[in-house]
């Protein structure tokens, strides 16, 4: 008999073209490479140095989203919204594909996106599959199975001219979370928790299975958001073993295999389990009915407490340093917290259900005098879903700002940034001092909790404007 | 290309914060460029600097006892969050050779491998002495993964072997990996199914 073996294993296994010694890594196969103009021009400079080829063209797949500015875009005079540097990162990006033979993603293409959404909502991102990206939130694709993981532009250049890495095999974390979320708690809520629970350190060298019953009565874009936030737990990759529900998600899509070949792809992927005795190097368990609506108060993820509960003392000095940026007093809870700017969108929230999240909290209400709200779909093709759902007048109706497709105020790189001090709920990823503008302070929450509290105007508990029977779609 | 690193002698700089992520090493809006070069300036920038670009008198890098020093001493969890190879590029240009913490996040750890800035991971009770004793007169030997500390004890320090080859080498990694391309065709010709 065969010695059980957990997911992470079986992808990996599947995967190594030279195995690993004490002295060397192993040769790591790629079968989906997303690429995007920020982190890749140096690697294609690499290329060009070397006069090497793209390896793999077809399994590159490149699309514009970090520096692309999301008012609306016709022309790439537009782009100088942005500033020359990013207009600049945008045609290198343009002429790198053509030069390369890739076939870019991008302007008037219908499909452009963040690259952690277009992957997904093509269906090119599949169970089993090994996905990278020059991007931290890569490990969003692990939510269907697949080992995902970032990358920096060094890599990006050898797998483009390989399709392959060197990796040293990471350690595998199990967290199990039991039981059913209560109502108004949702998947950005959940990963919060996690985080807050294992520390922003606490995945360092670890791959994060996510288990239980509460991730499988899950959709798809719920576990995407999960997996997103693996990296701010330290882990580089989450997975979550795929299910009828990650099937039905992908049937269909325009890059998921059809007819036989869709079959055949369905008997290898029931097969992506981890084995009922297989054993983690750790194993961290959370009851999901114990958990509330969650809000960060520091400036990591990991600095996180439920919407109702007093933000915790403590005299170490990196803490004091942060609740002294963020202006927060310990013993109080964030909902006294005053808002000023609200973002909806990112790789974490920027799917067609969470803006449906958010719209659901909007619908016949008004922003706060004062607030100022930006929701971003995640892709064109989210755009193009929402407003055939009629969410985009919702939105704009509550008094909020309905923009093109992109990374947006996440990462701030396209012109899109809060102001310095001013109190900013945030569905993205990352709290980091500056990283929504020198000076701002972030508050990462759930599309309900970031849309309540705009309406509020101030941190507000997404409870109290949601009824029992919202519409939760995957 | 990557230059060998075998030693580093150098005093420290401090910088006593735990968590510091990739955006705080260089914030993204610095990350509009196309070249490697030129960021050493963009290192730390918001920390080093106040809204009108002044230097902020406090922040260590700003001391007259850091100019010259290559070997930063961070708090635990150096380098978390973002991919961005621009920040090992910044901090490489800077001047910094070796950053030194109880822990070093796992990608922003690969890019330094990748670009001969050497992550030098120790034990908690050395990291307290260091964070304590800003200035300190360090010789990293990276061939014996050792670090020795003025009045000459020596501690061994964590290193990846292959990390370690690479750096005492000047490693060209994409040219070890196009070595094995006889073996990449042979695993995409034979592999049960096709991505």
């Amino acid at each position: 008999m065969s010695t059980p073996t957990t997911l992470f294993e079986k992808v990996w296994a599947d995967h190594v073209v030279v195995p690993e010694t004490a002295d060397t890594p192993a040769v790591i196969y790629i079968d989906l490479h997303i690429v995007h103009e920020v982190t890749t021009p140096q690697a294609f400079s690499v290329l060009r140095e070397h006069g090497l080829p793209v390896r793999r063209p077809d399994l590159t797949l490149p699309t514009l989203d970090h520096s692309t500015p999301t008012t609306p875009v016709s022309t790439f005079k537009d782009l100088l919204v942005a500033g020359e540097g990013a207009a600049d990162q945008v045609r290198q990006m343009e002429r790198n594909c053509e030069e390369f033979g890739l076939d870019l993603l991008g302007y008037g293409s219908g499909r452009r996106g963040i690259v952690h959404v277009i992957g997904p909502e093509l269906g090119a991102t599949q169970p089993g599959k090994t996905i990278v990206c020059g991007d931290s939130h890569t490990s969003t694709h692990g939510a269907f199975g697949a080992l995902a993981f970032g990358i920096g532009t060094t890599e990006v250049g050898h797998v483009l001219a390989t399709q392959c890495l060197l990796q040293r095999k990471p350690k595998t974390l199990a967290v199990n979370l039991d039981g059913s979320l209560p109502h108004g708690v949702g998947a950005k809520d959940v990963i919060l928790a996690v985080i807050g629970r294992i520390g922003v350190d606490g995945g360092t060298g670890h791959i994060i299975e996510y288990r239980g019953d509460a991730i499988r009565a899950l959709g798809m874009e719920q576990r995407m958001t999960i997996c997103n936030m693996s990296i701010e737990g330290g882990a580089r990759a989450g997975m979550i073993a795929p299910d009828d529900v990650t099937f039905e998600y992908l049937h269909g899509r325009e890059r998921a295999p059809r007819g036989a070949g869709w079959e055949a792809a369905l008997a290898r992927w029931k097969t992506l389990r981890t084995d009922d005795d297989a054993a983690f190097d750790r194993t961290v368990g959370i009851d999901a009915s114990s958990l509330t609506p969650m809000v960060t108060f520091g400036t990591h993820p990991g600095m996180v407490v439920g919407i109702d509960e007093p933000v915790p003392h403590s005299d170490d000095a990196s803490f004091r340093k942060a609740l002294d940026y963020m202006q927060v007093e310990p013993g109080k809870p964030m909902s006294a917290s005053a808002v000023d700017v609200v973002f909806v969108g990112s790789c974490t929230n920027g799917r067609i259900s969470d803006i449906e999240e958010a719209a659901n909290v909007l619908r016949g209400r008004k922003l706060a005098d004062g607030v100022r709200m930006l929701v971003v779909p995640g892709s064109e093709m989210v755009k193009a879903e929402a407003e055939t759902r009629g969410l985009d007048k919702i939105i704009v109706a509550a008094g909020a700002e309905w923009r093109e497709a992109g990374c947006s105020m996440c990462i701030g790189m396209n012109g899109d940034i809060a102001q310095p001090g001013q109190l900013s709920v945030s569905t993205s990823n990352r709290n980091f001092e500056g990283r929504q503008c020198p000076g701002a302070r972030t508050v990462l929450a759930s599309p309900a909790t970031a849309a309540a509290s705009a309406v509020a105007g101030y941190v507000a508990d997404p409870r109290k404007y949601t009824s029992q029977e919202r519409n939760l779609t995957p | 290309m990557m230059q060998p690193v075998k030693k580093i002698t150098s005093k420290t700089v401090v910088l006593p914060v735990k968590d510091i992520d990739t955006d705080q090493i260089v914030p993204a809006r610095f990350l509009t460029t196309t070249s490697r070069e030129g960021l050493g300036d963009k290192a730390f920038y918001d920390l080093r600097y106040d809204d009108e670009g002044n230097e902020r008198p406090g922040f260590p890098l700003n001391r007259p006892e850091a100019a010259g020093c290559s070997i930063l001493v961070a708090g635990n969890n150096f380098g978390c969050g973002s991919s961005r190879e621009h920040a090992p590029w910044a901090l490489l240009d800077y001047g910094f050779e070796a950053v030194v913490s109880t822990e070093i996040a796992d990608i922003f750890r690969n890019n330094c491998l990748k670009n001969g800035l050497v992550p030098v991971v120790v034990d908690g009770t050395t990291h307290e002495w260091l964070l304590d004793n800003p200035g300190a007169e360090l010789l990293i030997d990276v061939d014996t993964t050792t670090m020795t500390l003025p009045g000459g004890r020596e501690i061994r320090f964590t290193l990846d072997s292959f990390g370690r080859y690479c750096l005492i080498e000047g490693l060209d990694q994409l040219g070890y990996l196009r070595n094995h391309l006889a073996r990449i065709e042979s695993y995409e010709q034979e592999r049960a199914w096709k991505p």
